[in-house]
């Protein structure tokens, strides 16, 4: 069976990078309920991720801390949809919504990985992700269906969002061979499921589908959007000033 | 080292320290105001308290939301609470300044979850607060205009990561050894609140002395941010008791309604008691030549604090006084769209359940 | 200012015990004062069921009818197992 690495970094710069944006908003959210949210959420993504890396990096004896730390940009291989600033609430609960929604039929399917870890690490996360689409649904409802300004705002983030979304359905990056040994789960597949359940929740929240096509976004293969560099430069940036020490 | 566990206290020695203490104490050891803007104190308003009231305190009994009380008391709780409030809140600042930096991914988890924690903090404190006849939205409003104070502590920068570090020990230090007695002030709500704070703040205090314990025990570069961070943090925590007593015209009527038991200046002695030994643990210095261990007093003796810098802070002066206020009237200010569609949202469901059950 | 409704909030720690009081939040609705709760007060596993109770719906006794409320009780000292006699050496009694 082959080595899962480079689909198991995949899965877990998501994570990190997803739980990288949410960290923003401790401190900023629209009410102190919401920071706790928030960072619950946050903390949930980081926790995937650690698990993904130290999975991923286990085979070639690199710690969980070497590859989110030492890697450069072009190594990352998170969907560009999840690197982007996300300073408006909409936009934020937008994300999340699309982000989790995937994440949770992503690792529901992967609960049934052949690869034992793969799997356990999943059926974790199948809980946690459940309630972060709970969470974005009722905020995507709220503020689509609230008052005219948050029904523009949220068809404006909506609308900003919805193209990224396709570049979680991409199988180019994956080795199909993993898909056949039962240890992947074939991107491709969710599309039908994951949009579904989003244009559901959109048309519940009064707020219309897109029509807009997918955007150009290539993370999967390390071709990144330009808030990406910056994204790595503040997160590596003090873990590689001081070369291997411990902190 | 003595090791805090607040609240939860084993040792002999914290537990008769908890059960000496019985109410309101300042919170972070100061409320935030300058001697100027302070009240006069009205001792003599004895005569005005309802008698089940001094029942209650005679008898180290809990004053709860709906018993008869003094309006100085409930005025005087309502800002103490307020402000602590306020602290946690703006207080997830500076910390939350290094989550996007933090140096491996488990800093960067518990950074995350001590912030997180300051934010719950908060919550429960306001509403502790309203449980006193105010709301929430008040307060903040309070805070926003700048009415209503917040800890100075919160008023400096973080600008290694060592500050991360140097907060949880010696400014979560400091907060601890003033919000243990809190655990059993009289004010039933408050008195609960603290319980849960103390309890879940137990790791805030051992994580940042872990991560100088790290720093100290690692590269010389390390070794040296985590003593400038030590050398900036240690006279504004010191200054977090609040002025000497003799100053600090509040202290007064507290005592006189048991609503402090313990005096800035002994409170401040105590967590220097604590925290030298600890600071040796560290392999740390602390940035005062003066202090020694003085076998008669039986306490180190240290260089009396100089306030002109805290009274300077806390009229707006400090490094981040601004930054601080306007980060958070921005959070407030961006989130009122949201606010307002929640609310809208929720009417228009009441309507259409009003509306299916009408037909 | 506009301010959302007060919630007060109950969990039930584990199964077998009774909800208890935690504390309040503001959430502009019943879904979201649920979901709140569980953020804000089960952060570390206090909790395995929750109750979110709009504040307004609680009516509560007043303290000025305390004694009328409460003291009645006070004499009827026959409700309390302790107040009857046994015989020495009845056990499961």
């Amino acid at each position: 069976m082959s080595t899962p690495t480079a689909y198991v970094l995949a899965l877990a710069d998501d994570a990190l990078i997803s739980s990288q944006r949410l960290g923003w908003w401790i401190s900023r959210a629209p009410q102190l309920e919401e920071d706790v949210a928030m960072a619950n959420i946050g903390l949930d993504q980081l926790g995937q991720a650690r698990a993904l890396l130290s999975l991923a990096g286990a085979a070639t004896g690199r710690s969980e801390d070497d590859l989110a730390y030492l890697r450069n940009e072009r190594d990352f291989r998170n969907v560009c949809l999840v690197e982007r600033e996300q300073a408006d609430f909409g936009v934020a609960m937008a994300r999340m919504l699309v982000f989790s929604t995937w994440q949770h039929e992503l690792y529901s399917a992967l609960s049934g990985s052949s690869d034992a870890m793969l799997a356990a690490i999943s059926a974790k996360a199948v809980k946690e992700t459940a309630y972060h689409v709970d969470h974005a649904t009722h905020w995507v409802l709220r503020l689509g269906d609230g008052t005219d300004e948050s029904h523009a705002r949220m068809q404006a983030a909506v609308d900003a969002e919805w193209p990224w979304r396709a570049e979680l359905f991409e199988t180019e990056f994956l080795d199909d061979s993993l898909v056949a040994d039962g240890v992947a789960v074939d991107p491709s597949g969710l599309q039908g499921p994951v949009e579904q359940r989003l244009e559901a929740v959109l048309h519940q929240a009064t707020l219309n589908v897109p029509d807009t096509t997918s955007a150009y976004s290539k993370g999967r293969l390390g071709r990144h959007t330009e808030a990406m560099g910056y994204l790595l430069a503040e997160m590596q940036h003090l873990h590689r000033s001081h070369p291997g020490v411990n902190w | 080292m003595p090791r805090l566990d607040p609240c939860y206290t084993r040792t002999p020695e914290m537990r008769a320290f908890v059960t000496r203490a019985v109410t309101v104490g300042d919170v972070y050891g100061n409320d935030f105001t300058t001697p100027e803007q302070q009240p006069t104190p009205v001792i003599a308003d004895r005569p005005d308290e309802p008698a089940s009231f001094r029942a209650l305190l005679e008898t180290d009994g809990r004053v709860e939301p709906r018993d008869e009380m003094p309006e100085g008391y409930r005025k005087t709780l309502v800002r103490q609470i307020a402000q602590h409030a306020h602290s946690e809140i703006i207080g997830m600042q500076p910390e939350g300044n290094w989550i996007s930096r933090a140096p491996s991914l488990r800093r960067k988890a518990i950074l995350m979850a001590k912030v997180q924690d300051e934010a719950g903090h908060g919550l429960y404190l306001y509403a502790a607060a309203e449980t006193l006849g105010v709301d929430r939205a008040d307060l903040l409003d309070q805070l926003h205009s700048g009415r209503q104070k917040y800890s100075s502590i919160f008023n400096y920068p973080t600008l290694t990561w060592a500050d991360v570090g140097a907060i949880g020990w010696l400014v979560d230090g400091a907060a601890i050894v003033n919000q243990v007695p809190l655990c059993r002030c009289s004010y039933g709500p408050y008195a609960r609140a603290m319980v849960r704070v103390c309890k879940e703040e137990s790791f805030h205090q051992r994580q940042g002395f872990e991560i100088l314990h790290t720093l100290s025990h690692g590269s010389e570069a390390q070794k040296a941010m985590a003593q400038d961070a030590v050398n900036r943090t240690w006279w504004p925590s010191l200054m977090m008791f609040g002025p000497p007593d003799d100053d600090s015209p509040n202290s007064a009527q507290s005592m006189a309604w048991g609503i402090k038991r313990f005096s800035n200046d002994d409170l401040r002695q105590r967590f220097i008691d604590m925290t030298v030994p600890q600071a040796e643990a560290l392999g740390l210095t602390l940035p005062d030549d003066a202090i020694r261990w003085n076998e008669e007093r039986g306490h180190y003796d240290f260089t009396p604090v100089d306030f002109t810098e805290l009274f300077e802070v806390i009229r707006g002066n400090g490094p981040c006084n601004e930054q601080r206020l306007s980060h958070r009237v921005k959070a407030h200010e961006d989130g009122a769209w949201v606010r307002e569609a929640a609310a809208a949202y929720a009417d228009k469901q009441a309507a259409r359940h009003a509306q299916e059950g009408a037909a | 200012m506009s301010q959302e409704p007060l919630w007060e909030v109950f969990i039930r720690s584990r199964r077998g015990m009774s909800h208890v009081h935690a504390g309040s939040l503001h959430a502009a609705d019943a879904e979201m004062a649920l979901r709140n709760a569980r953020d804000v007060y089960t952060r570390r596993q206090e909790g395995v069921s929750i109750w979110v109770v709009p504040a307004s719906a609680i009516e509560a006794s007043s303290p000025d009818e305390k004694d009328a409320f409460f003291d009645p009780a006070g004499d009827k000292v026959y409700r309390h197992p302790t107040f009857y006699d046994v015989p020495e050496g009845v056990q499961h009694l």
